[in-house]
């Protein structure tokens, strides 16, 4: 038997794999530089811009990313002008100027391909395995599920892209969640997410990168593990990704960035090497059953508030000590909830499917599903907002638009709008709502708004039913 | 950026985990110019009721804290969205220092580049801090980045751990992407190298 070489005695991660080719040199301090393949661009960008303006400073590598403004734009119309804000309007439009004066690719509200920068990295073959994707935006990490390292910036770092196409960083831990088991009916990737914050908490990967593993990702189809990597810095993680195989591939075949014919073969050989080697050292593991795990619901204003939808409200008298007491009556006061109250049958207000977590094809497909031939419940408004203009297109093609407005909901443009409502669209104070969306914090989708996550089939449940309510006993025959 | 050496000033206690970047600065502020002054947003819905009166609760409304240039926190402070303007915020109102046993990544590398020292802290330390500060609101914390310490009055000392360039950045005011600039050419070595 020959020794082993050097190579061969150490086993990479995924992680380490992408991070080695992209770095350019190290720093004294122990940080590096590295090279950025894409980087995506949104309607929060105006101050980076500006840096760079003030510095004299051109963009390096126009052609490497693309933008598209989704924070700002109106939901009920495609016409910037309408947006009544000036302020809000000149973060649109200062977008489309600033793309147009660097050469930069946009995706206008008058291009079908506009949508949340972070469905269109993906739809548009522009998130590729083995990249290096940033973005001045926390939730960049929903690349990683097509095994990219893709992790979210600031404005100055923005500026710092645009003008080098590198960044400094400081190489992070690496934590390893392994999923397995056959998730149950009804039970999908936002269950499994909201599921792994609650278990690992809001901080519990910080500083981390998180590969996730485990028979239950293999299965997990690419729409799914964009919704588990999304909400990756939920749990504050770096980044999440995933390792490519047959699933990313046969997701990225034929899309209009993919590569094509013998460039295709070659960049699939490549692709197939990135994996995590057998017996490559993570910092951290967890690994958890998922075969046991019911629709989640989030309670409270912390992504890690979450709870099966048969659990009750927490009681503040249970908390282990004075200071986390007095914080859970807080949250509860908030979320105007009572200790031990079920969380099934709580009345809500708005109905929100959308937004870069849960706003793809397979999202409205299913919420569709569900609420074909049924009623949202009167005292409910419920909104339906593709992530994208092609989703819209596909959807309609699909005829899931007609589906959702005979039952009431709203059909709307794409955009981020209630996850976060920077264009204004927003849930009244005191109102409740069931959302798909990523955030739960105090004030996310407005001020004074109540906000639950979960999954689109359990938004779309609450939306008929009036109130949270376990989706399953509602699933359509088969599912 | 203003050199940062020493500061002994008012600390503000954040008695709470996760206080995430939406209670910094609400989403609503993120389209105001970069010009604009951050600082009058800095935790505006905490301070602020909805018809726009101060919320006497909120600790930075408490005469003792309205000075103050010290955030100590607790775990997972500023968790959530990449906004910068989170720093801007803690930056235009006064705020050098964070405190906290832990922050979110993206808010630490914003703060970097904001001079703003984020210190590293166990929780037994920072709870302790806090308890101090609440027992005696205005309490001064002493921070000394040249000897990487944090001491409070006839209270514990501790020393902080960071990197060798950030504290050079802070010390004398440096900027990365006046120092990349200089570094283009190793760029386009790798640009070559790489086929990019």
């Amino acid at each position: 038997m020959t020794q082993p070489t050097a190579a061969q005695a150490a086993p990479r991660t995924l992680f380490d794999k992408i991070w080695h080719a992209h770095r350019i040199f190290g720093r004294e301090d122990g940080q590096s530089l590295l090279y950025v393949d894409s980087h995506f661009i949104q309607d929060g960008s105006a101050p980076a811009f500006e840096m760079l303006r003030r510095r004299g400073l051109a963009v390096r590598a126009p052609q490497r990313g693309f933008a598209t403004a989704d924070h700002y734009v109106p939901t009920d119309s495609r016409d910037l002008a309408s947006i009544a804000d000036p302020e809000k309007r000149a973060m649109a439009d200062a977008l489309r100027n600033d793309s147009r004066e660097h050469g930069i690719t946009f995706f206008g509200l008058d291009d079908p391909r506009q949508g949340i920068v972070h469905v269109v990295g993906p739809e548009q073959g522009m998130s590729r395995p083995g990249m290096l994707i940033v973005c001045g935006d926390s939730h960049t990490s929903t690349h990683g599920a097509l095994g990219a390292l893709a992790f979210g910036i600031g404005a100055t770092e923005v500026a710092h892209v645009l003008a080098t196409q590198t960044l400094w960083q400081r190489k992070p831990r690496t934590m390893r969640i392994v999923l397995d088991g056959a998730l149950a009916r009804g039970v999908g990737a936002k269950d499994l997410i909201l599921a792994i914050i609650a278990r690992i908490g809001a901080g519990g990967a910080t500083g981390h990168v998180i590969e996730y593993a485990g028979d239950a990702i293999a299965r997990l189809s690419m729409e799914g593990r964009l919704t588990v990597c999304n909400m990756s810095i939920e749990a504050g993680g770096r980044a999440g990704m995933i390792a490519p195989d047959d699933t990313t591939f046969a997701y990225l075949a034929g899309k209009p960035h993919a590569p094509r014919g013998a460039a295709w073969e070659r960049e699939l050989a490549r692709w197939r090497a990135l994996a995590s080697d057998e017996r490559a050292p993570f910092d951290r593991e967890v690994s958890i059953d998922v075969s046991t795990l019911r629709p989640m619901v989030t309670w409270g204003n912390s992504p890690e508030d979450a709870l099966p939808i048969d659990a009750r409200v927490p009681d503040p008298a249970s908390a282990p000590n004075a200071e986390r007491r007095a914080a859970m009556q807080r949250t509860i006061d908030y979320m105007g909830l009572t200790p031990g109250q079920p969380l099934d049958g709580l009345p809500i207000d708005r109905a929100f499917i959308g937004s870069c977590t849960n706003g793809r094809i397979e999202d409205l497909k299913a919420a569709a599903a569900l609420v074909d031939g049924r009623q949202v419940a009167p005292s409910v408004e419920a909104w339906v907002v593709p992530g994208s203009g092609l989703v819209k297109r596909e959807a309609e093609a699909l005829g899931l638009d007609r589906v959702f407005v005979r039952a009431g909901f709203q059909w709307r443009e794409a955009g981020c709008s209630m996850c976060l409502g920077t264009n204004g669209d927003i849930v009244a104070p005191g109102q409740r709502s069931a959302s798909t969306t990523n955030r739960n914090f105090v004030g996310r989708q407005g001020p004074g708004s109540r906000t639950h996550l979960m999954s689109p089939v359990m938004v779309a449940a609450a939306a008929l039913s009036g109130r949270l309510t376990d989706v399953r006993p509602l699933l359509p025959e088969g599912r | 950026m203003e050199p940062f050496i020493r500061l002994d000033a008012v600390a503000l206690p954040i008695a709470r985990p996760n206080c995430d970047t939406d209670q910094i600065l609400p989403a609503r502020y993120l389209q105001k110019p970069l010009a604009d002054d951050f600082g009058a947003y800095l935790f505006r819905d905490l301070r602020y009721r909805a018809d726009g009166s101060e919320n006497d609760a909120f600790v930075l409304n408490q005469p003792a804290y309205r000075a103050a240039r010290i955030v100590v926190a607790k775990e997972n402070f500023a968790c959530g969205s990449s906004r910068e303007h989170a720093v801007w915020a803690l930056r235009d109102y006064g705020i050098r220092a964070v405190i906290a046993p832990s922050v979110g990544d993206i808010f630490a590398s914003n703060a970097a580049k904001n001079g703003l020292l984020v210190v590293p802290l166990a929780h037994d330390a920072v709870d302790r801090m806090i308890e101090r500060i609440e027992a005696q609101p205005g309490l001064h914390v002493a921070v000394d980045l040249d000897a990487q310490t944090v001491s409070t009055p006839g209270g514990d000392t501790h020393a902080f751990p960071i990197d060798a360039y950030q504290k050079r950045c802070l010390l004398e005011g440096l900027d990365e992407l006046g120092y990349t600039l200089t570094q283009i050419e190793r760029i386009e070595a790798f640009e070559r190298e790489h086929a990019y």
